[in-house]
C-alpha cells in the first residue's frame, strides 16, 4: 500500500466517523428537545396542568422557541467573574455529556453494531466522562465569583463523587455477569438468562433487571443523584440556593448548562436501559415484535427510563443535604458492596454465568 | 497518519498544559490545567492501546482526585505574591531535581539502545495477544502479583483508618440525630406530658440528662 491510499483511507475514515457522529447527535439533540417538552408535560399534568401548549400544535415546537429565545438574549458576565473559566464552564458540562454518546450501541442488525466507537471498555469510557460532568459545575460555581454558586459547586462535588462510588459497584455486578466491559456484550448477554434457562423464548425475562433487582433500583436512585436531578438537586435548589451553580448565567451559557443536563439525564436514561433492560432486545423473540427495528425498542426503553425521572421529579420532594449524604454513603455503598460479593459468589460457584 | 497526528497533539498538550500547571499566577488555573494534562496522558495511553488504563486514569485521577484536589484550592484563601516568592525560593532545587531526573533518563535511554535492555523484555505468553487487556491485567494482577495487589490495598487501608483516627473528635454535648430512633418513633412515643413546677423547669425525658 502506497502512502497515497494510506492518507485517503484515513481521511475517508475520518469523513465517516463524522458523518456518523454529526447524525447521532442531530438525532439525541432532536430527541433531547422532545423529551424536555415531555418532562414538562409530564410534570404540568402530575399538577393538573396543561403544560406547554401555544408554540405549535400541543405545544410541539416549545423547546425549539426556547433554543431561539436563548439564543438570542444576551449574555452577561459578572464583572467580579473570572471570564475564562466562566465561559468554559458550560462548554465544558455540554461537551463532557455529548462525548458520552460515542461509545452508546443503540442497536445492531445485519448492517453491524450502531455504535460511533466499539470501544472494549465502552462501560468505563461512560463512566469515565459522566464523572468529568462534575467540573462543569465546580468551574461554573467557582467563577461566578458568588456565594450561592460556590456552595452549589461545593455541595455538587460532593454530590457527585459520593454517588459515582454506589454507581459503580452496581456496573460491577452487571460486569460479573457479562464478562465483558463492551456495551454490545452487556446487550447480547441478556438475550439468554432466567427466561432462557426455563424453556421460553428470549424475552424481557432474561433482562437483568429481574436478575439484578436491588441493583437496577440502586442504580435508578443513583443516577437521580449524579445527574442533579429532583429529588437530588441541592446543587441548584431554588428554595435555599437560588439556583445554585447557574445563578450568575444567563442566554447561550445558560442553555449550554441545561443541555448537558439533560443530555446527561438521557445518558444515564441508555445507561439503565442498556445494563438492565436488555438495549434493542425486543421485550419477546417472536415475530411481530423482532421484526421492529432495534432503534425504535431502544428509544422506547430509554424514554421509558425518562419518564420514571420526570414521575420521581413532579412527585418526590427535595432531600435534606445531610440525609443525602448518609443514604449514598451508609446505605447505598454497604449495598452494593455486598452485592458485588454476593453476586462475584454466585458466579464462581453457584454454575451460573 | 492519523495516530501520529493524534500523537503529536496529544503530546504537545500534555507538555503545553504540563507548563502551565506550574507557570499559571491562579491555583485553580494550575488545577484545571492538571486535569488538561491528565487528560491528555491518557489519550495517549490509548493511542498505545492501553485503553483500560487510559480510563482508570480518567477515572480515577480526573474524576476524584483532581475534583478533591479542585475542591480545598478553591476554598483557600491563596495569597500569590507570596506564593510567587517561594517559587523562585525553590527553583534551584527544583532545577537540580529535574537535571538528576533528566540525566538518569538519558542514561537509560543511552544503555537501552545500546543493546542493555533488550534481554529482560518479556515475551508474551502465547494465545495472550488475542484478549483483551482489560482481561491481560486481571489475569497478571489477580495471580502472579496477587500480593503484591493484597499489600497495596493493605497499604490503602491503613491510610484511610490513620486519615480517621487523626481528625475523628468525640465531642460532648453534641445532639447527634439518631435515624433509626427516628424512624421507631409512633404517636404515642412522640408526645411526652410534663408536669413543670411553678417557678421550676423540668427538661423532657427525650431530651436526655444535660
Amino acid at each position: 500500500m502506497t502512502d497515497q491510499s494510506t492518507l485517503w483511507d484515513s481521511l475517508l475514515w475520518l469523513a465517516i466517523n463524522v458523518g456518523l457522529s454529526l447524525a447521532l447527535l442531530v438525532g439525541l439533540l432532536v430527541l433531547v428537545a422532545y423529551l424536555l417538552l415531555l418532562d414538562r408535560k409530564v410534570w404540568a399534568a402530575v399538577q393538573l396542568r396543561k403544560g406547554p401548549n401555544v408554540v405549535g400544535p400541543w405545544g410541539l415546537f416549545q423547546s425549539f422557541a426556547d433554543l431561539i429565545k436563548f439564543a438570542v438574549k444576551e449574555p452577561i458576565i459578572p464583572a467580579g467573574a473570572n471570564k475564562g473559566v466562566f465561559l468554559l464552564a458550560p462548554l465544558a458540562t455540554a461537551v463532557c455529556a455529548l462525548a458520552a454518546w460515542a461509545v452508546i450501541p443503540i442497536s445492531e442488525n445485519s448492517w453491524g453494531k450502531w455504535v460511533i466507537s466499539d470501544l472494549n471498555v465502552g462501560i468505563l469510557y461512560v463512566l469515565a466522562i459522566s464523572s468529568l460532568g462534575v467540573y462543569g459545575v465546580i468551574m461554573g460555581g467557582w467563577a461566578s465569583n458568588s456565594k450561592y454558586p460556590f456552595m452549589g459547586a461545593l455541595r455538587s462535588a460532593a454530590q457527585m463523587v459520593s454517588y459515582e462510588v454506589s454507581i459503580g459497584f452496581v456496573i460491577i455486578t452487571v460486569l460479573l455477569l457479562v464478562g465483558s466491559l463492551n456495551m454490545t456484550d452487556i446487550v447480547r448477554a441478556q438475550s439468554n438468562g432466567i427466561g432462557t434457562s426455563a424453556g421460553l423464548p428470549s424475552s424481557f425475562l432474561d433482562w437483568h433487571w429481574l436478575v439484578l433487582l436491588p441493583m437496577f433500583v440502586i442504580f435508578f436512585i443513583s443516577a437521580l443523584a449524579e445527574t442533579n436531578r429532583p429529588p437530588f438537586d441541592l446543587v441548584e435548589a431554588e428554595s435555599e440556593l437560588v439556583a445554585g451553580f447557574m445563578v450568575e448565567y444567563s442566554s447561550t451559557p445558560y442553555l449550554l448548562f441545561m443541555l448537558g443536563e439533560y443530555v446527561a439525564i438521557v445518558t444515564m436514561c441508555a445507561l439503565g436501559t442498556i445494563l438492565f433492560l436488555g438495549g434493542w432486545l425486543p421485550p419477546v423473540d417472536i415475530f411481530p415484535l423482532n421484526a421492529v427495528p432495534g432503534i425504535i425498542w431502544f428509544i422506547l426503553k430509554a424514554t421509558f427510563l425518562f419518564f420514571m425521572f420526570a414521575m420521581v421529579k413532579a412527585m418526590v420532594p427535595r432531600y435534606r443535604y445531610d440525609q443525602l449524604m448518609r443514604l449514598g454513603w451508609k446505605v447505598f455503598l454497604p449495598l452494593s458492596l455486598l452485592a458485588v460479593v454476593v453476586v462475584a459468589a454466585v458466579v464462581q460457584f453457584g454454575g451460573v454465568s | 497518519m492519523l495516530t501520529a497526528v493524534f500523537f503529536y497533539l496529544f503530546a504537545v498538550l500534555a507538555i503545553g498544559s504540563a507548563t502551565m500547571v506550574i507557570v499559571a499566577r491562579n491555583p485553580v488555573h494550575a488545577v484545571l490545567f492538571l486535569i488538561l494534562t491528565f487528560f491528555n496522558a491518557a489519550g495517549l495511553f490509548i493511542l498505545l492501546g492501553a485503553e483500560f488504563l487510559a480510563m482508570l486514569l480518567v477515572i480515577v485521577y480526573v474524576g476524584a482526585v483532581a475534583v478533591l484536589f479542585l475542591f480545598v484550592v478553591m476554598m483557600l484563601d491563596v495569597d500569590f505574591a507570596e506564593l510567587r516568592a517561594g517559587f523562585i525560593n525553590n527553583a534551584p532545587i527544583g532545577l537540580i531535581v529535574a537535571g538528576i531526573v533528566l540525566i538518569e533518563l538519558v542514561a537509560l535511554f543511552v544503555t537501552g539502545a545500546a543493546g542493555g535492555l533488550p534481554a529482560s523484555i518479556p515475551v508474551p505468553a502465547p494465545g495472550v495477544e488475542t484478549l483483551t487487556n482489560t482481561e491481560q491485567i486481571g489475569r497478571v494482577l489477580y495471580t502472579k502479583y496477587v500480593y503484591f495487589f493484597q499489600a497495596a490495598g493493605l497499604v490503602l487501608l491503613v491510610a484511610m483508618i490513620g486519615a480517621i483516627v487523626l481528625t475523628l473528635r468525640h465531642r460532648d454535648g453534641v445532639k447527634r440525630q439518631s435515624i433509626a430512633a427516628q424512624n421507631a418513633r409512633t404517636p404515642a412515643t412522640g408526645l411526652e406530658v410534663i408536669k413543670v413546677p411553678s417557678g421550676g423547669s423540668v427538661f423532657p425525658a427525650s431530651e436526655g440528662p444535660r
